[in-house]
C-alpha cells in the first residue's frame, strides 16, 4: 500500500500573528513553524498503516527550502520518504495542481490531507485535488479502516457522525479523532538520526496559474475592555445581555 | 449574467445560513446590478426564500439527493450554475458547503474564497475580506476566475428581509449516482442543538473539575436553548465528546452569544470563538486571559454563580 500525506508548514499555534509594515506578508520573525495539526493526525494514522499493513508513507509539501525542517520532522516521526515541490504556494488551486501532477506520476492508494490548514484556513486543497483526480473524498474524517481494499470511514457532520464506505484509492481530509492527541509520535533520537539518511527529493513544479491572490492582511480591531459584573448581581448581567447586547 | 445562491436545507427545512447567504446575495446583486437566483435541493417550502429577495428560485427535487453526498450535490449545483450563466456562486461556510465548494470550483474552473466576512470591497477586480490564521487576522483576497465562488462565514453578514416576487422553477431530476462513496448510516445526536447552527453556545472548561458537574452547563444551555461546547482538555480527558471541542484544532463557533465557564482563554481556544458576537466569561481567577477577550465577565466560583444564573434566567424567561 502506498500512502501520500500532504503537509502544510504553518506557524505554531501559540504564535502572535504579525504582518510586515506594508501589510502585504506574514511576518515570520521569531515564529516557529510546525506541521499543520490536522496533517499531523493524518501522518500518525499513515504510520499505523505502515506498521500494520507494511504501507510506504511519502510526505509531500509544496514550498521553498524553508519547509525542509518540517519534512525532516515527518521523516523522524516515521515517514519513509519526503518530496518537496520547489515553488511557493500561491493559492489552493495552484497547490492542488502541483499535487495532482505528482499523484498522476506515482500511484497512491490513500492520499491524506488535513481538513484545513491553520494559516490560510481555506479547506480547499484536498477537495480540489479529489475533483482533479476524480477520486472519492471524505473530509472531516475521524476514523478510517481498510480491509481488502474497502475503506470504512467516519466523518463528523454538523451535529452527528456519518459512516461511509468506498473503494481505494481515496482522498481524505484528516482531523482530530482520526488519531488522538496522545497518539501523536514525538520523534526520538534514533528517528532523528534515521531521518538524515532518508530521501528528501526536490522536484520542479509544473506550470499553473493561481486563481486568487492575497493583497493585504489586517489584524482584528482592538476590543473594548470587559464589563465586569459582581457575582452577587446576576440580574445586572441578564439585563445587559437583554437590553444592551440584545442576545437573550 | 447572474449570481446564484445555494440555500441549504436539512430534512426539508432551510438552515438559518440559507437566509443569510441569500441576504448577502441580494446585497451583492444590487451592488453589481445582476439578477439573483436561489437554488434549493429537496426543500419543503422553497417560497420561504422569497422573504430575502431572489429574482428566481430553482427548486430541485431529487429522491437520490435526500441524503447529502458531496459529489452529487456538487455536480447538480455546477450544472445549474452553468445553465444560468453565472459569474458568482455564493455558499455558506457550513461543513457541507465547505465540502462541496472546492469540488465545484474545479468543475467550473472558478476562483474560490472561504470564510468571507463581508460584502466584496470591490467588484472588478473581485476583492473579498476573509478571516485567516484561525480568526487571528483577516486578508483581502482577489479572485480572478471567470466564475468565482464565495463561502460566507456564518453569522458574519446577518439576515435581512427583502420580500420579492420570484419566478419559481420546479425541476424534478434523477441525478446519476456516479460516486463510489456510499453513506451507510448517519448518527445524529438527537434533541440537542448543534454548535454550528446555534445562536447561543455554553461552554465549559477544566474549571468545572469533572464530568459529574456538567449538569451546570447542560441546565444553563437548556434554559437558553443553547448548544453545549467544551475546551480541548475536557474532550481529551473524555469528560465530553470530541464533537464539543471548540478552538483552533476543534470546531469554530460563530454564535451570537458565547458563555465560557471555567475556561482560561488560551490563545488556541479563543481562536475558535473569535467570530462569536458577544462573549461572557465566568471564572474565579481575575487574571484569566479570557477576561481580555470577553465583553462581559463575572469573577466568581462557577459552582456558586451558575446555579444562580440558571435560576434567574428561568425567572426572566417566564
Ligand atoms: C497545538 C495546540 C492546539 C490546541 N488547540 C486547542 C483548541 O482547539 N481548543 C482549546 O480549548 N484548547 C486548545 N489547546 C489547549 C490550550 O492551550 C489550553 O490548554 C486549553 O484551552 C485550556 O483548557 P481550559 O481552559 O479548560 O483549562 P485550564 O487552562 O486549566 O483553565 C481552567 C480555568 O478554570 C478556572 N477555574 C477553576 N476553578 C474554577 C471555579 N470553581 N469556578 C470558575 N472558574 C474556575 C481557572 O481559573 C482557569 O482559568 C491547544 C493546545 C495546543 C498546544
Ligand atoms: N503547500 C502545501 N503543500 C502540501 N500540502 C498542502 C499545502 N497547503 C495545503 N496542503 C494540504 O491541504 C490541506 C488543507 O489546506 P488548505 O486548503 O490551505 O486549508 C492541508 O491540511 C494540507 O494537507
Amino acid at each position: 500500500m502506498n500512502i501520500l500525506v500532504c503537509i502544510s508548514n504553518v506557524p505554531d499555534t501559540t504564535s502572535k500573528i504579525n504582518f510586515t509594515e506594508d501589510h502585504k506578508a506574514f511576518d515570520v520573525n521569531g515564529v516557529q513553524f510546525i506541521i499543520n495539526p490536522n496533517d499531523e493526525f493524518g501522518l500518525t494514522r499513515a504510520i499505523w498503516f505502515q506498521q500494520k499493513n507494511q504501507a510506504t508513507v511519502t510526505v509531500v509539501t509544496v514550498g521553498d527550502s524553508s519547509c525542509e525542517p518540517i519534512l525532516r520532522k515527518c521523516l523522524a516521526i516515521g515517514a519513509n520518504k519526503a518530496i518537496r515541490i520547489d515553488t511557493s504556494a500561491k493559492d489552493g488551486f495552484y497547490v492542488a495542481t502541483q499535487l495532482k501532477s505528482l499523484c498522476e506520476k506515482e500511484k497512491y492508494d490513500i492520499i491524506i490531507c488535513g481538513r484545513e490548514s491553520i494559516d490560510y484556513n481555506g479547506g480547499m486543497v484536498p477537495g480540489m485535488l479529489a475533483q482533479m483526480l476524480k477520486l472519492p473524498f471524505v473530509t472531516n474524517c475521524i476514523s478510517m479502516e481498510v480491509i481488502d481494499n474497502v475503506v470504512n470511514a467516519k466523518r463528523e457532520i454538523d451535529g452527528g457522525i456519518e459512516s461511509i464506505s468506498s473503494s481505494l484509492p481515496i482522498i481524505i481530509g484528516a482531523q482530530k479523532g482520526l488519531v488522538e492527541e496522545s497518539d501523536l509520535i514525538i520523534p526520538n533520537m534514533r528517528g532523528i538520526m534515521q531521518a538524515r539518511q532518508k530521501p528528501l527529493d526536490v522536484i520542479d513544479p509544473v506550470s499553473s496559474s493561481a486563481k486568487s491572490s492575497v493583497e493585504k492582511f489586517q489584524k482584528p480591531q482592538e476590543k473594548e475592555s470587559v464589563k465586569l459584573v459582581a457575582s452577587e448581581n446576576i440580574d445586572e448581567l441578564i439585563s445587559l445581555l437583554h437590553n444592551e447586547a440584545k442576545v437573550i | 449574467m447572474s449570481i446564484i445562491v445555494y440555500a441549504e436545507s436539512l430534512n426539508g427545512k432551510f438552515k438559518k445560513s440559507a437566509f443569510e447567504v441569500l441576504s448577502y446575495g441580494r446585497a451583492l446583486a444590487n451592488k453589481s446590478k445582476k439578477s439573483l437566483v436561489a437554488i434549493s435541493i429537496n426543500a419543503d417550502d422553497p417560497l420561504k426564500l422569497s422573504n430575502y429577495g431572489p429574482d428566481k428560485i430553482i427548486s430541485l427535487k431529487d429522491p437520490k439527493l435526500i441524503d447529502f453526498t458531496a459529489q452529487n450535490y456538487a455536480n447538480v449545483i455546477s450544472e445549474y450554475s452553468e445553465k444560468e450563466n453565472i459569474s458568482i456562486l455564493i455558499l455558506s461556510s457550513s461543513a457541507d458547503s465547505k465540502y462541496i465548494a472546492p469540488l465545484i470550483s474545479v468543475q467550473l474552473e472558478a476562483g474560490l474564497a472561504t470564510n468571507v466576512v463581508s460584502i466584496p470591497e470591490s467588484l472588478s477586480p473581485l476583492v473579498v475580506k476573509r478571516s485567516c490564521f484561525t480568526n487571528k487576522a483577516f486578508n483581502n483576497t482577489t479572485l480572478s476566475g471567470l466564475i468565482n465562488i464565495i463561502c460566507v462565514s456564518n453569522n458574519s453578514f446577518g439576515v435581512f428581509e427583502n420580500p420579492s416576487k420570484p419566478e419559481i422553477i420546479d425541476e424534478s431530476i434523477q441525478s446519476k449516482i456516479n460516486s463510489c462513496l456510499k453513506v451507510n448510516s448517519i448518527d445524529k445526536a438527537s434533541g440537542t442543538v448543534s454548535i454550528a447552527d446555534a445562536d447561543i453556545v455554553v461552554s465549559g472548561g477544566r474549571g468545572l473539575k469533572g464530568p459529574e458537574n456538567w449538569h451546570l452547563i447542560e441546565d444553563l444551555a437548556s434554559v437558553l436553548g443553547a448548544a453545549t461546547a467544551c475546551s480541548k482538555p475536557v474532550s481529551d480527558m473524555g469528560w465530553r465528546p470530541h464533537s464539543e471541542h471548540v478552538g483552533q484544532t476543534g470546531k469554530p463557533v460563530a454564535s451570537n452569544l458565547y458563555i465560557a465557564i471555567g475556561v482560561s482563554g488560551a490563545i488556541q481556544h479563543l481562536a475558535g470563538i473569535n467570530s462569536s458576537k458577544v462573549k461572557v466569561v465566568i471564572n474565579n481567577d481575575p487574571e484569566a486571559p479570557f477576561f481580555k477577550a470577553a465583553d462581559y465577565g463575572i469573577i466568581g466560583d462557577a459552582f456558586e454563580v451558575v446555579p444562580k444564573l440558571i435560576e434567574k434566567l428561568k425567572a426572566f424567561k417566564s
